[in-house]
């Protein structure tokens, strides 16, 4: 039998079982030697990072986590680097959540870089975290008109009247930037349909997300989205641009998404090999004689 | 026995003695630690807003404190290994059993769909079956906690929620009221589609949905998906970039003027290509047929953007199995 | 005839309308933000319809021992103790900052029963059942993906430069090629293929279904499309 019948029937097992490797391998290679690739910022991921350095220090941002542990693979590492710039440019930061599940990955995104790496900063001061809102749409609505009736409340039950950082906000325009990371519905492409259109450039907004929803928000880049990270190469870059900017051997959870970068290169390379494969046992078979 | 029977014994056997071996070695594998942290909590009267006093929950020494209870939380090994070497006998960090056996059923359940890769076998079909019954459970709960009781009950009985749930709650006006009304008598004839007969009281409520949905939708797709679309693809036809030293960038301006043109064209085509209502022949058909290879780009990218997607979540859940679960790697120096 | 077409199309068209004209009018603003609370809470309790109907499907599979009655049991005993542990909130401490309201805490922290179902049994499940998309994606890729026209070669070459140019293979196989041919390097083509033939393609789908959203609710609220109705049709 030839090579590419021999290729053609091979059980498609033998296909899961490279692909498991293509990715496994890498993960334990990047694992153990802690090495990374180097990372070249593209324009969409270098606007976010300039949408965030070009605000006054005390501005407030809004940042919307819209995502849950189950896609937080891919998107975690942003929202670290995300929150990490804006930390670093002493922005005051309102965490929101339209997921369930956003608020705790808000609590623990704060946990992780504010409380840790800039203890000055004060809760209900400098950052406060709002936690979820149920109702969708029906919540960016609201807070056209009115943000604190749309988040009456934070995440430990106080008044949003009584928090400084909210004390002369009246609708999302006094966030003059949202910073939203988002896996589906409702996020990214809700935010830009029902807050950015409806502000009408009062108010900017840079998103962080998935590799499934990327494709669909670059229409919205530049104009209406100032800055965009699609899937875990925008998170990679992205976090090597806040890595050089902050200077100094950046900390383990600060390299997530640049270490997720060797899988996915060799399972590219792995995907790109099969389909040439795959119109090799195409093109041979068109040229054998039939029968 | 059948050849495949044999090869999920081989497998199974393979992975026991891979996980013995594991768990001899070293610090050994899959164990979550936490540290005890006890609450001591004393209230405090305090002047609020409009100079009505109200009472503040502080954090207040054991002795003090009206209110006490223990919470667990989540330490990393290193933790556990360095309090461990300074006084053998400590108990602030302890292995917790709830955590580590879930972490290992988490294991379990990664595996268990994973297996499906190779044939259909009972412990994915557990899997499937526990996946189910879960997270039709979990929007439940999310909807009640979330919605029902801050808003319906919220406005309905107030003084119960402000009890027991929020006591922040903000008091609703009228208007709030009648609408909640209105949402609970509509959402009981909804659940009508569950008795056996007068189903179609349920549309009422279903008339409320689709009519607010398409009211809704209309204003921000016409609003963002329609005029602002337009407005960005109608960019000057030449694009002057200046360069660094104030004159004109001309590789820029050049790639910038085709990259608005190739924008246009593409839109265009692209709309004439889902006009269904003229026949594609002559001009149209061949602005058709350019709107089929930008739409066949966009479908490529697309292609390639959900690989990269589905690549990285199951990089992330082989970095659960070999990092928290097998301990083999340790990116984040949780255990060193 | 009145209570089962008549009265559901004009509460279509009222609920529409408000939604509509609320965008504008500052005066009916507030109507629509008590529409959008209404509509919320009724999807709300729809998750009860969905648990209904999980409940009914279940309990025929048990009641008439069809194959794999066994696996329906475990659905409806996970079902059963994930809703008691959530609603009830089991195992959750009060909030620190009303320790008086007994169910002011959070049921999503990992130490409550429920928190802990959603950590170590709906997040691995979900997510893998995610990953194991790129095990058949490339089995279909290996197995589909053929260039038989140039349509088909158009996305396939696309495919190629997205997939090699958002890794290092990009800067391996291109990054060789000098500065005035920097744009042929197969990073900076996919941004270009993304910011130019993907935005153009995915921009076309976008205005084509603005266009088709905008036409479907003016229909809706104008009451010519009954089809959501089920049994009644266009007129």
């Amino acid at each position: 039998m030839n090579f590419w019948l021999r290729l053609d029937s091979m059980d498609r097992r033998w296909v899961f079982l490279m692909m498991g490797l293509a990715v496994a391998i890498p993960i334990l290679w990047i694992g153990i030697t802690g090495r990374t690739f180097p990372e070249t910022a593209t324009p969409a991921a270098r606007d976010v990072f300039r949408a965030i350095d070009s605000l006054p220090e005390g501005s407030r941002v809004l940042f919307g986590f819209d995502y849950d542990p189950a896609s937080s693979g891919e998107l975690q590492p942003m929202a670290t680097s995300l929150m990490r710039q804006c930390a670093a440019k002493k922005l005051r930061i309102v965490c929101i959540a339209l997921w369930p599940l956003g608020g705790n990955l808000a609590q623990e995104t704060l946990a992780e870089v504010v409380r840790s790496d800039f203890p000055t900063m004060r809760e209900g001061v400098d950052f406060v975290n709002l936690g979820y809102q149920a109702g969708n749409e029906g919540v960016m609505k609201v807070v056209l008109t009115d943000f604190k009736k749309a988040f009456p409340v934070d995440s430990r039950g106080q008044p949003s009247n009584d928090i400084e950082i909210l004390k002369d906000v009246k609708t999302v325009s006094d966030f003059p930037l949202i910073v939203n990371v988002g896996a589906g519905y409702p996020g990214n492409k809700e935010w830009i349909q029902y807050v950015i259109s409806a502000c009408q450039g009062k108010v900017k907004m840079v998103a962080g997300c998935t590799g499934v929803s990327a494709p669909q928000l670059y229409p919205y880049y530049p104009v209406q989205l100032a800055g965009l990270l699609g899937a875990i190469k925008g998170a990679a870059e992205y976090e090597s641009l806040v890595n050089e900017a902050m200077g100094g051997v950046p900390a383990p959870k600060y390299l997530e998404a640049q270490r997720r970068m060797a899988p996915q290169l060799f399972g590219h390379l792995l995907m790109v090999s099969l389909i040439l494969a795959g119109n090799g046992i195409y093109f041979a078979g068109k040229r054998r004689p039939q029968r | 026995m059948t050849r495949q029977g044999k090869t999920w014994l081989v497998m199974c056997g393979v992975l026991a003695a891979l996980l013995i071996a594991r768990g001899l070695t070293g610090e050994g594998l899959g164990r979550v630690y936490v540290k005890k942290v006890e609450v001591s909590l004393g209230s405090e009267q305090v002047a609020g807003a409009q100079g009505v006093s109200q009472t503040i929950w502080k954090e207040v020494p054991a002795d003090k404190a009206t209110m006490k209870w223990v919470e667990w939380n989540q330490v990393a090994p290193k933790e556990f290994f360095a309090a461990r070497a300074a006084n053998p006998a400590q108990d602030s960090i302890s292995l917790s059993w709830p955590r580590t056996i879930g972490l290992w059923l988490g294991a379990f359940f990664t595996l268990a769909i994973m297996s499906f890769l190779y044939a259909d076998n009972i412990a994915y079909k557990l899997a499937e079956a526990t996946v189910i019954g879960v997270s039709a459970a979990y929007w439940m709960v999310i909807g009640f906690w979330e919605t029902l009781v801050p808003k319906l009950f919220g406005a309905l009985t107030p003084t119960l929620v402000s009890k027991l749930v929020l006591p922040s709650l903000q008091p609703s006006d009228v208007v709030q009221q009648i609408s909640m009304w209105v949402a609970l008598v509509l959402g009981v004839m909804m659940l009508w589609r569950l008795a056996p007969r007068g189903g179609w009281i349920a549309a009422w409520p279903l008339a409320f949905i689709v009519g607010v949905t398409a009211g809704l939708k209309i204003v921000s797709h016409v609003e963002s998906d329609l005029m602002a679309q337009a407005a960005a693809t109608m960019q000057p036809i030449v694009e002057v970039v200046p360069s660094a030293t104030g004159g004109t960038d001309w590789y820029a301006t050049t790639w910038a003027t085709l990259a608005n043109a190739l924008v246009l064209v593409g839109v265009v085509c692209g709309l004439v290509y889902f006009l269904f209502s003229v026949q594609h022949k002559g001009v149209i058909g061949g602005a058709a047929r350019v709107g089929v290879w930008y739409l066949m780009i966009t479908f490529g990218a697309a292609f390639g953007f959900t690989v990269m997607g589905r690549i990285a979540l199951l990089a992330a859940r082989f970095e659960f199995l070999f990092d928290d679960w097998l301990w083999l790697i340790d990116p984040n120096h949780l255990r060193s | 005839m009145i209570l089962r077409r008549t009265i559901p199309i004009w509460i279509a068209t009222l609920g529409g309308f408000v939604m509509l004209i609320s965008a504008f009018g500052k005066p009916i603003e507030g109507m629509g933000e008590s529409f959008a609370e209404v509509f919320n809470v009724i999807a709300a309790i729809a998750f009860v319809l969905g648990a209904g109907s999980l409940l009914k499907a279940n309990l025929t599979k048990i009641s008439r021992r069809d194959a794999g009655w066994g696996f329906a049991i475990v659905t409806l005993s996970t079902f059963a103790v994930t809703l008691i542990a959530g609603i009830f909130k089991v195992g959750v401490n009060p909030s620190r900052d009303f320790p008086l309201a007994t169910f002011s805490g959070k049921q999503t922290t990992p130490e409550s029963p429920f928190g802990w179902l959603y950590e170590y049994a709906m997040v691995p499940l979900t997510s893998t059942m995610f990953a194991l998309l790129a095990f058949y994606v490339a089995s279909a890729a290996f197995r589909a993906f053929r260039a038989k026209n140039l349509e088909a070669g158009l996305l396939l070459g696309t495919a190629f430069i997205v997939l090699l140019g958002r890794t290092f293979a990009g800067v391996i196989l291109t990054g060789w090629l000098p500065e005035w041919a920097s744009g042929l390097r197969l990073e900076n083509l996919s941004v270009y293929v993304m910011q130019v033939f993907n935005t153009a393609g995915n921009r076309a789908i976008i205005v084509g279904i603005a266009l088709g959203v905008a036409a479907t609710s003016l229909r809706i609220l104008l009451g010519v499309d009954r089809s959501w109705m089920g049994t009644g049709g266009d007129r």
